[in-house]
């Protein structure tokens, strides 16, 4: 540095305390492991939450909400330049930081990275991940083409089982007895005022906690004496694999949202019947599949409710799995626990198959 | 390290040096193109509108349907192309149509047949409602005439 960039740097570290950063971030390290790969996952999901704040600002600007939505998506795919790759950029973005954040939350889980001193970095996850799909359930209607329509119509049907208080929500949520204008201006004012403003302080509270407790290791290189561990420095080793990781990250989304854009439907009409082959986006149809499954293996009307109970008790115990198995030691809980994942991972993925399969 | 007396030593350093100024410039070049990729579809997208009003300034001529029946001692106003004009059918019966964008800060005009005068409520300029002519206050430059020619289904308004 030339003198005169240093006396710069002095004057700005004077009144920030640069050197102080500088030297916090030197000492930061990452272990390095065999399973050392997972611990990519978290930050993508961040790339991808940085994409969708920039394309989803760039929306924005021609977006209209209310009686206008569909006209104006569609002057935003068909008539601005490259308005359709900067929309098919944001969905694609949508599904796949979805995709990454579901890797990071089974990597994590079955790391146990969840143990003691962990667990909020566990629970604000997970409400990370909740967010997440409000986002993208908020996000889908926006278009306000057929599918988005028929999607939330059904969405919303699913609070209405709730006894006492269900209809109650689905109207709050709905802005009336049906999917209409109103619909889409609140869940437009949910989608890019509500939801960041709980996201963005969540997301900086669940970084601290990174930062604060480091990179949990895998019960298989705990046991190791600490002498055996290896690690590498966060500046610049793991940093800039990390970048490395988002730039492929960028170049898969910009090769998915040219090569396969994002088609946009009909315009919705309140009195046209449901387009064959309607289905959930991915993420949904495997609670949507269990909701079903349930609610057809239990007899009765109240086989719904009781599917649901069911449904929201697996949720509760997956979230609450820090205070279950919570020894160092590779006990019997621990391998219950981690039976439990390979149940979740199984039903998961299982009935994501049978919902594709059974769509008519 | 150049006190070394091993010539051999300084010319593989600085061939050394040479291949990563190289690798530095290639690569900074690589993220440039990559960057201008990124922007490129960024700044067309914003700039849409922009290149929309572009080509509606290009209109040469704008017809007015009916504005025959304009009465006189009255002003129509109308978009020639993207900005706000205005068609006079004065007392004495001539048609005059200029723009109505003052030209000192961009305002929009006004007719105002009692006083016989374009004024500008802004900052008070005031225009011949005949040939243009800035007559007093801030505006520097006169109001641009467009050519009128009337027949009996409208006003034909034209670039002079």
């Amino acid at each position: 540095m030339t003198a005169k960039t240093m006396k710069l740097y002095d004057w700005v570290d004077e009144r920030l305390g640069l050197r102080e950063l500088a030297a916090f971030a030197r000492h930061k390290t990452v272990p390095v492991h065999s399973q050392s790969f997972w611990y990519y996952w978290g930050g993508i999901s961040l790339f991808l939450f940085l994409v969708q704040c920039f394309t989803g600002v760039l929306l924005l600007v021609y977006y209209r909400p209310g009686a206008e939505a569909y006209e104006s998506v569609r002057q935003i795919t068909f008539v601005m330049h490259f308005g359709w790759l900067i929309r098919s950029a944001h969905s694609w973005s949508a599904n796949l930081m979805i995709f990454s954040i579901l890797v990071h939350m089974f990597s994590v889980f079955f790391m146990k990275a969840y143990r003691k001193p962990r667990e909020f970095g566990w629970l604000s996850g997970m409400a990370l991940l909740g967010l997440a799909a409000v986002f993208g359930f908020s996000g889908y209607l926006l278009p306000m083409d057929e599918l988005s329509y028929f999607a939330t119509k059904v969405g919303l049907q699913i609070p209405v089982a709730i006894p006492w208080i269900g209809t109650v929500i689905a109207n709050m949520l709905r802005g009336g007895p049906d999917v209409s204008e109103f619909t889409v201006q609140r869940f437009f004012a949910l989608h890019v005022v509500v939801l960041p403003a709980i996201f963005v302080p969540l997301l900086a509270f669940h970084l601290w906690l990174v930062q604060r407790h480091g990179n949990a290791v895998p019960p298989s290189e705990e046991e190791k004496p600490a002498a055996e561990r290896k690690s590498m420095p966060f500046m610049p080793n793991f940093l800039r694999k990390d970048l490395a990781m988002w730039l492929i990250s960028l170049n898969i989304l910009a090769l998915l949202a040219s090569v396969f854009p994002w088609s946009l439907g009909k315009q919705f009409d309140s009195l046209a019947p449901a387009p064959a082959g309607i289905h959930p986006e991915w993420y949904f149809m495997s609670p949507f599949e269990m909701l079903k499954l349930l609610g057809s293996v239990l007899p009765g009307e109240s086989g719904e409710i009781v599917g649901m109970l069911l449904f929201t008790l697996g949720i509760v115990l997956w979230i609450l799995i820090p205070f279950y198995d919570k020894n160092k030691q590779s006990g019997q809980r621990a391998r219950a626990a981690h039976y439990f994942g390979l149940l979740a991972v199984f039903a998961l993925l299982a009935t994501t198959v049978i919902g594709y399969w059974t769509i008519r | 390290m150049s006190e070394l007396t091993n010539s051999g030593t300084i010319v593989a350093e600085n061939g050394e040096r040479n291949t990563r100024r190289a690798f530095l410039a290639a690569a900074g070049a690589a993220g440039l193109c990559y960057t201008a990729a990124l922007a490129y579809p960024i700044y067309r997208y914003l700039a849409s509108p922009e290149e929309m009003a572009l080509s509606a300034t290009a209109v040469t001529e704008v017809t007015l349907k009916d504005a025959q029946k304009l009465p006189a001692g009255s002003v129509l106003m109308f978009k020639f192309g993207t900005a706000p004009a205005m068609l006079i059918h004065h007392e004495d019966g001539r048609w005059i149509s200029m723009t109505a964008v003052c030209t000192h800060l961009g305002c929009t005009v006004q007719y105002e047949p009692q006083a016989d005068r374009v004024h500008c409520a802004c900052h008070g300029g005031v225009y011949n409602p005949y040939t243009g002519a800035n007559v007093s206050g801030p505006p520097p430059k006169p109001l641009k005439l467009f050519k009128v020619a009337v027949n009996e289904t409208g006003v034909l308004v034209s670039r002079a």
